[in-house]
């Protein structure tokens, strides 16, 4: 879509919100949104009482400490490979990251998918393969999918460490803590895939926030946005779905069919938020065998964030990256303390990436 | 991440397919949308299929990853 054919969606949008006599905030859930919202200037474009928050949507951000450091110390064991999506491997954990402990000697292979780690696993029977199961709905199905095919083809030497979320239940965890003041969510497109729109249909009704699933181009965001504020103006509160071409209400059945299969829904730690009940995917019992945690006897540690890194907060809207004193001189996307600056999506690499001149904090004042 | 791009199904076999983004081959599991089938297509995450899509959403899409730069079969990332 041109920049010429987003004009009246972007008229119309100035038009409502000129009607609304206050600012307006919406969190848009999702890192691709964040990054697709700086990538294509839609801050530049909206009415100046429209304020868009990024929210807890990059996975590699919402993975607690304890479970970093226990994907950097599970590289350490012998006779182990951990398999791996790429954006996990330059975050900082207690103990070096998963490239630093490569460059000591570790076996850490990136996969596009973890269907290569199982057949990684099945050609490759004196070593263990460890994959790292984080990310959203989006991702966890494969995940569940390559663990009932280990269990029925007995590929023992594969094993996940489990971190996949819900979404949802983030969202909700935020409006109820009232700390950041929400209007309505722009909601994750691809995690809608598989959960489908009419998941977010308690926070419509618990809360009285509407939320809208949009796509990742710049006139679906725009067109998000503009169902959201028009809500907002007239005081409802519904569930809207304009990214029809891929999300269905009921989402993808066969996807959460198998999610519930070989997960059960358990309470999760998330960076900065603390335990979220209902938010997390445990292995059951039945594919016990596959899971890390349980098959080396890890007791995952406390978190012990990066000292002075403010990722905990920024994935809650709680605060602008450039309002962390590390952000852009001590952290950068070179040498990253905290994850939101390591993940292609992580809204502090957004910022340092695209951040308006006079955005970034000022140098410091020589001595 | 959770960017899902879109391609078209090559050839079926059982669960997996071959499945063609724009010339580049990458074999993806259709576990997920088990109704896929040959010619189809489908928007694919880490090597999943996770939904199937129409020929023209699939094209409209594919537009705009291209108007934003995105490799659309890159992957690795969660």
């Amino acid at each position: 879509m041109t920049s010429s054919s987003l004009e009246p969606i972007r008229t119309e949008l100035a038009q409502c919100c000129a009607r609304i006599d206050r600012e307006v905030t919406i969190m848009e859930v999702c890192g691709t949104h964040t990054m697709s919202i700086f990538r294509n200037g839609i801050r530049t474009l909206l009415p100046p009482n429209l304020r868009l928050i990024s929210g807890p949507g990059c996975p590699v951000c919402v993975t607690a400490q304890r479970h970093i450091d226990a994907a950097i110390d599970i590289a350490a064991l012998p006779g182990v490979i951990v398999a791996t999506y790429g954006d996990m491997v330059r975050v900082p954990g207690r103990r070096g990251s998963l490239e630093s402990r490569r460059a000591n000697g570790a076996d850490v292979r990136v996969v596009y998918s973890i269907h290569d780690a199982l057949k990684l696993a099945a050609g490759e029977h004196e070593r263990t393969i460890v994959f790292l199961g984080v990310g959203f709905e989006t991702t966890a199905p494969a995940t569940a999918a390559a663990i009932r095919e280990a269990y029925a083809r007995r590929i023992d030497n594969f094993c996940v460490l489990p971190a996949h979320k819900w979404v949802v239940p983030a969202m909700l965890a935020l409006l109820e803590t009232r700390d950041v003041p929400i209007d309505g969510f722009l909601c994750p497109g691809h995690v809608s895939v598989i959960i489908g729109a009419q998941a977010y249909q308690p926070i419509v009704e618990r809360h009285h926030r509407p939320c809208v699933v949009a796509g990742f181009e710049p006139g679906q965001i725009l067109q998000g946005l503009l169902s959201l504020v028009a809500q907002f103006e007239r005081g409802g509160s519904a569930v809207d779905n304009v990214y029809e071409a891929a999300v269905k209400d009921e989402g993808n059945p066969t996807a959460l069919m198998l999610l519930d299969e070989v997960f059960e829904v358990s309470s999760a730690v998330w960076r900065g938020m603390g335990v979220i009940p209902q938010s997390g995917m445990e292995i059951r019992p039945k594919y016990a065998h596959f899971d890390a945690l349980k098959r080396f006897e890890i007791t995952l540690d406390v978190d012990e964030d990066p000292a002075g890194c403010l990722c905990g907060q920024v994935i809650q809207g709680k605060v602008m990256p450039q309002e962390c004193r590390l952000f852009g001189e001590d952290c950068t996307p070179l040498r990253p303390i905290g994850p939101c600056m390591v993940s292609s999506e992580g809204t502090c690499a957004a910022w340092f990436k695209y951040g308006r001149p006079g955005t970034r904090r000022a140098s410091k004042p020589p001595t | 991440m959770c960017l899902a791009v879109p391609g078209q199904i090559v050839q079926r076999h059982g669960d997996v397919a071959q499945v063609d983004f724009q010339g580049t081959r990458l074999e993806v599991s259709l576990v997920l949308t088990p109704e896929a089938d040959s010619g189809g297509w489908v928007l694919v995450h880490a090597g999943f299929a996770i939904s199937e899509l129409t020929e023209s959403d699939a094209r409209k899409t594919w537009d705009y990853l291209r108007e934003a730069g995105i490799d659309g079969a890159q992957g690795g990332e969660t």
